[in-house]
């Protein structure tokens, strides 16, 4: 089994720099906790028990508070997920015009179920609700780009697309 | 008639040279030399109706703020754009962001607030990024912040930020939408008091959706009147309507209120593939009770028609679904939606919403009795009406409505009931000993 090593939190200076000017924006430094935790996924992949904890200390939150938060957004992941997070909208618009199939057709792809990861730590894939791109629907989200209107062939493209990058 | 208010024919209206050589940013120019109530006064002629879902009329809105120019007040533009069906703030994101901006400038005269928040949804990184390019733009030419004052020789200036979002439909609705800002998890809080009494830190604050405020900029420059006459009386202006489903030009169109859901379907988004029948019509997102193919002939797409025959404009995001589509696999998919998005807080929602979804499992499973389909509609009118927010009412809505405007299609899903007298009410059969004789099987 592979060990979750623990790396030490610390953002540079520059980082600590943008979360001091965001602070400013508003009333109080709470409202900064959604782009600390955004930081953080970037940098470490993940937001640990101990990435809560810096991020409580930066804003002067309590860790109950800040893993209240984590907790209630789907954006933000407690765990290691694979390099491409692939997450496909299932919700009515993109499920009339074949989401399930492609859903399916990517279970079969990469041999893993939603939820999880590839062995090699490629690829996660989750079901996710409605992206607001019902238009240009089928739609998966993966990490932070859209690909929409969507078909097996296509899909079957990309992942091979990333596979090889 | 084709009048585009919002989305302009208009190459690269999204950069800030074009937008302004079109007179951009001359509005609000023209704005600050009215008074605030002018303003609002001016909003209130054109009968602007907010474009979030509850059309609830913006000058009225805006005329609960208080006048007080001594305490922080604050503007929350609504672009969290996560109902189901919706897509069309993002289309003002990326194609008229400066519309946006200056409807924001004026909009925040008008209720005197020094500082505004945009929230998107944490999943429109690009539209983020797009809006935070434009707005760093309008930053530099002066139009926003302290510079307002030099640029337009006024006293009043304000400050307008992006707020970014993290995944949570529930933070569309106001009051999570200031916790949200605020820092905190997502939930909707009891209303009253009003955002404009008691909204962001406790202070006044108007909360309206990107569309509306997109609308400001015209109204201001033509006068409410103009708006006014567009489209249906009672409900007047253009909607970005966004058709998707079982259409063969699924997009969004901007037409004027009252066009005939017909013309959008089959003029503008080409009709559904293999010209089959149209079974059932979502008008106004996933939230909005759903309608019958048979019901639209002379249906015209604004708040008061849809009234009429029971349901509602919503977010104007129009989900089209042909005869061949299984809707209790829709229903349940909608009701699955809800159940994931409950913030948790009220028992009737939090409980309620996994109560349907179980039970229209059941059914898609086969397992379902015509029992289920009345237990359904008690559990969703025991959720409706008795929740902290609306989301509650938009889970008990669809399976309400559904079920009774298909019924004939839910009961074929189901096994006809089997009656079993039991004296005693007991719960558990396993010892009580009926004789096989005394079981009545009804066929209803
Ligand atoms: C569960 C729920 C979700 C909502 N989501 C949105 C949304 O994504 N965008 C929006 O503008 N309004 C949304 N609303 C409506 C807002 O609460 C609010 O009425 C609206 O932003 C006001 O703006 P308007 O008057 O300009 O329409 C939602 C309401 C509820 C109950
Ligand atoms: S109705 Fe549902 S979403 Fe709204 S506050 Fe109650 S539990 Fe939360
Ligand atoms: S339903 Fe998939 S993007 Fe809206």
């Amino acid at each position: 089994m592979k060990m979750e090593t623990t790396v030490e939190i610390q953002f540079t200076d520059q980082e600590l720099q943008k979360i001091e000017n965001l602070k400013s924006r508003y009333l109080k430094p709470d409202s900064v906790i959604l782009e600390v935790l955004y930081l953080l996924q970037e940098k470490y992949g993940y937001i640990s028990r101990e990435g809560m904890k810096y991020a409580a200390d930066l804003l002067g939150m309590t860790e109950e508070q800040v893993l209240g938060v984590v907790t209630f957004y789907s954006m933000f992941n407690t765990k290691p997920i694979g390099k491409y997070h692939l997450q496909v909208c299932t919700n009515v618009s993109c499920m009339l015009r074949g989401a399930y199939d492609l859903l399916k057709k990517l279970e079969a792809e990469l041999k893993i179920k939603k939820g999880e990861t590839t062995p090699d730590g490629l690829f996660t894939i989750s079901e996710v609700e409605c992206l607001g791109s019902c238009g240009t629907a089928p739609t998966i989200q993966i990490n932070e780009d859209y690909y929409e209107d969507l078909n097996e062939e296509k899909l079957v493209q990309i992942i091979s697309e990333l596979k090889n990058k | 008639m084709s009048i585009k208010i919002l989305l302009k024919d208009i190459p690269d209206y999204h950069k800030i040279e074009v937008y302004r050589q079109h007179g951009g940013y001359e509005v609000i120019r023209k704005a600050l030399q009215k008074s605030p109530d002018e303003i609002i006064e001016e909003v209130k002629k054109s009968g602007l109706r907010g474009r979030g879902g509850a059309c609830f009329p913006t000058g009225l809105k805006w005329s609960f703020m208080p006048k007080d120019k001594n305490i922080p007040k604050f503007l929350c533009i609504n672009g969290d754009e996560s109902e189901p069906g919706s897509f069309k703030d993002r289309q003002i994101f990326e194609f008229n962001p400066h519309q946006l901006i200056e409807g924001i400038l004026i909009s925040a005269y008008a209720i005197g607030a020094q500082t505004c928040y945009i929230y998107i949804r944490g999943e429109y990184v690009k539209w983020i990024r797009l809006m935070q390019k434009a707005l760093d733009d309008a930053y530099e030419a002066g139009f926003v912040g302290e510079k307002m004052k030099e640029t337009f020789g006024t006293d009043f200036y304000t400050n307008i930020y992006i707020h970014r979002g993290a995944g949570a439909y529930i933070c569309g609705e106001e009051s999570a939408l200031m916790n949200s800002i605020e820092g905190k998890r997502g939930y909707p809080r009891v209303k009253p008091p009003f955002p404009a009494q008691c909204g962001l830190w406790g202070y006044p604050t108007t909360i309206n959706n990107v569309e509306t405020i997109a609308n400001i900029p015209p109204i201001i420059e033509n006068g409410g009147e103009w708006f006014a006459s567009i489209g249906e009386p009672k409900h007047p202006g253009t909607l970005l309507f966004g058709v998707s489903g079982h259409v063969n030009k699924p997009g969004v169109y901007e037409l004027p209120t009252g066009t005939l859901l017909t013309d959008i379907i089959y003029k503008y988004a080409g009709g559904v593939p293999g010209n089959k029948k149209i079974k059932c019509i979502i008008p106004g997102g996933t939230s909005m009770p759903p309608i019958r193919g048979d019901q639209i002939e002379g249906l015209k797409m604004d708040a008061e028609s849809l009234k009429e025959v029971g349901s509602a404009i919503g977010t104007g995001g129009i989900i089209v679904m042909d005869e061949d589509t299984d809707l209790v696999k829709v229903l349940a998919r909608i009701t699955k939606f809800y159940w994931h998005e409950s913030c948790g807080q009220c028992t009737p929602c939090r409980e309620g919403t996994g109560w349907m979804l179980k039970i229209l499992n059941r059914i898609l499973d086969g397992n379902g009795t015509s029992k289920d389909l009345d237990l359904l509609i008690d559990v969703a009118n025991n959720i409706e009406g008795h929740t902290i927010c609306a989301l509650g009412d938009a889970a008990a809505w669809p399976v309400k409505y559904m079920i009774e405007r298909f019924r004939d299609e839910f009961e074929a899903r189901v096994k006809r009931s089997i009656k079993i007298d039991i004296p005693n009410k007991v719960h558990s059969m396993r010892r009580t000993q009926i004789p096989l004789t005394e079981i009545k099987i009804d066929f209803q």
